[in-house]
């Protein structure tokens, strides 16, 4: 081999990808019009929407699979792939007939077994799912389109559970996919929705591609969240992942994509003053901010202190930290339930409310006994929201007299050291900050984060029988009136204890370009009534 | 050299062996758990566990390394904990980006940083030698991220001349394949652009003292012939190393290159993995990257017999 001959290599392969490569691709004009390009909040790592239950898996599962019911925006569940259903006069038996013309992408028709194989993996993993599972009698099919859940006590939230838009969601799937284990992935993605994945263009981490599907039989009633006619105005829609948000925001200025769904607020105000983007709230449903404090190990075994951190809690300070000085994206929050909502309640809320009092914290403080310990406070650094609330309470903690050990990290490792249960100094925890999708509080229905069952609660594991009995007697309410009734009792019950701590109630934006029409705000991306002009 | 090269081939055999290893160890006891994360936020400990029992992260790790092993030997790199898709064909969907990116950010290096840093040793002490050098400070201490956004805001938003993001693949043409790189390529060549013109100057400097280019001069060559046919090729062997060196740091800039141009390569398959903890991904890439590291070495090794004439294995 000498120089001449390598040279000479190079010269072919130069050579070959230039001739091999001259022509290229046009997208027509109508054909862009047709293709929705969206940056998702995240990155969709896997499609699985009862294995994985990630907010973007869910967003994602909803244009490929139907439900049942669908929550809408008043948030009532609304008939969806179901025509009709039948209670028993005692609540203990539910008939249920399908809609006629349902199929699946596969071309098969949804058949009853189909519903029951899917109602059966998502009640392995749904915590609504778990409570029907442990009252079920039987789930059978009475023919093709009617199925029968006989129980063995009413159920008065049965179709919320089936309705609802918390994760994870009751979708149906094809009986031979539904029947994987639900701890396992799925091999296949046949819907049942609007839209097919398209796995051939799926780069994960990447790009997601969804097509229309033109054997999707629609409600006539109007769209409304996951409720109503589901109708495409687009044939093909591409998630495109930018990982990093100022390319977001360039790519949406420069038309290279539609819609962004999450910008940060850092890069609203030069959004905002592109002619040629609309930015607006996204959820008027919102999110709550939260720390959550080990209830098992000391310090935070002890109430007192639980109740000292809160009593010197800044809601203002974390919301700021969180969204800047934008007061239209932030309120404070002395209670557990979603703001503007029916269950919302400040019941019990005071300690949260007015001049933040540091004397107390550290009166409680002394009274418990605290005696110097490190408190063990795990921040994701990765996460904006979880990294400017941690910063936050490491101060927090030092002005009330706290030994801070803090532990900055990322999010897959506070996923981890979150569930164990071993003291701070052994590999466990004192602290960790998260935030909840308000949509996830407007009822104890999907809200993990209230529940203070011990050991089967979320992680930091509250006990209290006062808060069960109260999330029992949301349950087991007839009416809206029971329901609030059992709410204010919980939110208090809940504040006392100390179950966890909100710092406060925020929203966020969505933007997308003007040629982009029919965006619902909603706690998720709603694709359907979405249209897009050249 | 065949046969050498062929002994060097089989080199890396233990050397990813030993890599394999290591890598499994350092993940092994790293903190973090992709069930958690798969799981999500609202799942409980208990799913927790039964999706880590699912995905076999409960067993022991010599089992665990084991049966990772046995597959790497029977040319399986595993399947993705996450997309439930052979690691095989993430890496196959991520190559074309990232060595297009490497490929065009070497050639425009080399056409720039050499000629640069030839005339700034040609001009030494001159105003043209301190605009090069400066230049090449300048670059050399500018983070490639900061360089990305701004070139993206310069060329993408403001002139509209070149996409901000994206990849188009080369079967699609020249044109758009190119239209993706330039920024992404000039962003993260401008570190090695001025690191290979700073040595290119330096090991020109001194081959231009030798007598053999005096005598060059003597003879009357020209100054293009002096520079670019005897003095260049003197000087190549540092320049070459130097190259080399950065052919394995571009894999490195190609992670941030690639996270700020949002260009699906294996940069980007690395930090997702990572984050997630996608084990079979992450060792997948970290075993392609270590024969890489040794190929690059290797080609560097056959190239000096090329420029050098005085070198034989």
């Amino acid at each position: 081999m000498d120089r001449r001959t390598v040279l000479k290599g190079l010269a072919g392969v130069g050579s070959l990808a230039a001739t091999g490569g001259l022509s290229m691709p046009a997208l027509s004009q109508g054909a862009a019009a047709r293709t929705l390009r969206f940056v998702p909040q995240a990155n969709l790592a896997n499609f699985d929407p009862i294995w994985g239950t990630q907010y973007v898996v869910r967003n994602a599962a909803a244009l490929v699979w139907d439900t049942l019911y669908g929550l809408d925006a008043t948030l009532q569940p609304q008939r969806q792939m179901v025509e009709s259903e039948e209670v028993s006069d005692d609540g203990l038996v539910w008939t249920f007939r399908l809609r006629p013309g349902l199929k699946f992408h596969d071309g098969e028709p949804v058949r009853s077994k189909d519903v029951i194989a899917s109602l059966a993996r998502w009640s392995a993993r749904d915590p609504m799912g778990l409570m029907l599972k442990a009252i079920q009698n039987e789930l059978t099919a009475v023919d093709d389109r009617t199925f029968k859940w006989a129980l063995k006590a009413p159920y008065p939230k049965m179709l919320l559970a089936l309705g609802k838009n918390s994760t994870p969601c009751a979708f149906i799937m094809p009986e031979r996919i539904a029947q994987t284990d639900p701890f396992k992935q799925i091999p296949e993605y046949v819907g049942s929705g609007p839209m097919k994945f398209a796995k051939g263009e799926w780069v994960p981490g990447a790009k997601a591609v969804f097509e229309k599907f033109a054997d999707y039989a629609p409600r006539q009633e109007k769209a409304s969240w996951l409720a109503g006619g589901k109708q495409m105005l687009v044939d093909r829609i591409e998630w495109v992942v930018i990982p990093d948000p100022a390319t977001a925001a360039a790519a949406l200025q420069n038309g290279e994509v539609d819609w962004w769904e999450s910008p940060i607020t850092d890069l609203v105000p030069s959004l905002k003053k592109n002619r040629n983007i609309n930015v607006d709230i996204a959820d008027p449903l919102g999110n709550i901010g939260s720390f959550r404090m080990n209830h098992l190990h000391p310090p935070f075994n002890d109430v007192k202190v639980r109740r000292a951190v809160l009593a010197a809690l800044s809601q203002e300070d974390y919301m700021r930290a969180l969204v800047g000085d934008d007061t239209a994206l932030w309120k404070p929050l002395p209670g557990f339930f979603t703001p503007d909502t029916p269950l919302y309640t400040e019941e019990g809320g005071e300690i949260l409310k007015g001049k933040r009092d540091l004397a107390t914290a550290k009166k409680l403080l002394a009274e418990s006994g605290y005696s110097g310990q490190p408190v063990t406070c795990v921040v994701a650094q990765d996460q904006p929201i979880t990294k400017a609330q941690g910063d936050v309470t490491a101060d927090l903690l030092k002005q009330i007299g706290m030994n801070v050990d803090f532990v900055a990290t990322d999010w897959g490792t506070v996923g981890s050291r979150r569930a164990q249960k071993t003291p701070p100094g052994q590999g466990g925890w004192g602290m960790f900050h998260t935030w909840h999708a308000g949509a996830d509080c407007i009822s104890p229905a999907a809200y993990n984060a209230i529940r203070a069952n011990g050991d089967k609660a979320w992680f930091g594991w509250p006990t209290s029988e006062v808060v069960e009995k109260e999330v029992t007697a949301w349950f087991d309410a007839k009416n809206l009136d029971e329901e609030k009734a059992a709410a204010k009792r919980l939110n208090k019950a809940a504040m006392e204890d100390v179950v966890y701590a909100p710092t406060g109630f925020f929203l966020s934006y969505t933007a997308w370009r003007k040629n982009i029409s029919g965006i619902a705000k909603g706690p998720l991306p709603f694709f359907w009534g979405v249209s897009k002009t050249a | 050299m065949v046969s050498y090269i062929l002994r060097r081939i089989l080199s890396t055999l233990p050397v990813m062996g030993i890599v394999a290893l290591f890598v499994f160890s350092l993940l092994y006891i790293a903190p973090g758990d992709p069930a958690a994360v798969i799981a999500g936020d609202q799942a409980s400990p208990a799913d927790v566990e039964r999706i880590r029992q699912g995905l076999g992260l409960d067993r022991p790790f010599l089992v665990q390394f084991g049966t990772w092993l046995w597959h790497i030997l029977h040319g399986d790199l595993g399947t993705s904990i996450f997309t439930n898709l052979p690691v095989s064909a993430m890496i196959a969907q991520r190559i074309e980006p990232t060595f297009s990116l490497m490929a065009i950010t070497l050639v425009l290096t080399i056409l720039v940083a050499v000629p640069l840093g030839v005339a700034a040793a040609w001009k030494a002490g001159s105003w043209v030698d301190r605009t090069i050098m400066a230049f090449a400070v300048f670059a050399f201490s500018l983070p490639v991220f900061v360089v990305g956004y701004v070139l993206a805001y310069v060329f993408a938003l403001q002139f509209e001349w070149l996409p901000v993001q994206g990849y188009t693949p080369l079967a699609a043409g020249i044109w758009p394949w190119l239209q993706n790189l330039i920024l992404p390529a000039l962003a993260l060549g401008s570190v090695y652009i001025a690191l290979i013109a700073r040595i290119t100057r330096a090991s020109m400097l001194e081959v231009l003292q030798q007598d053999y280019v005096r005598t060059a001069r003597a003879k009357g060559l020209g100054q293009r012939n002096i520079l670019f046919v005897h003095a260049l090729k003197n000087a190549a062997v540092p320049i070459v190393t130097v190259i080399g060196i950065g052919i394995a740091l571009l894999i490195g800039g190609a992670v941030v290159t690639e996270s700020v141009f949002a260009i699906p390569g294996l940069g980007r398959l690395t930090i997702d993995a990572i984050l997630r903890r996608d084990y079979p991904v992450i060792q997948g890439i970290v075993l392609l990257f270590s024969f890489l590291y040794v190929l690059v070495n290797l080609m560097v090794d056959v190239t000096y017999t090329l420029v050098d004439p005085r070198i034989r294995y």
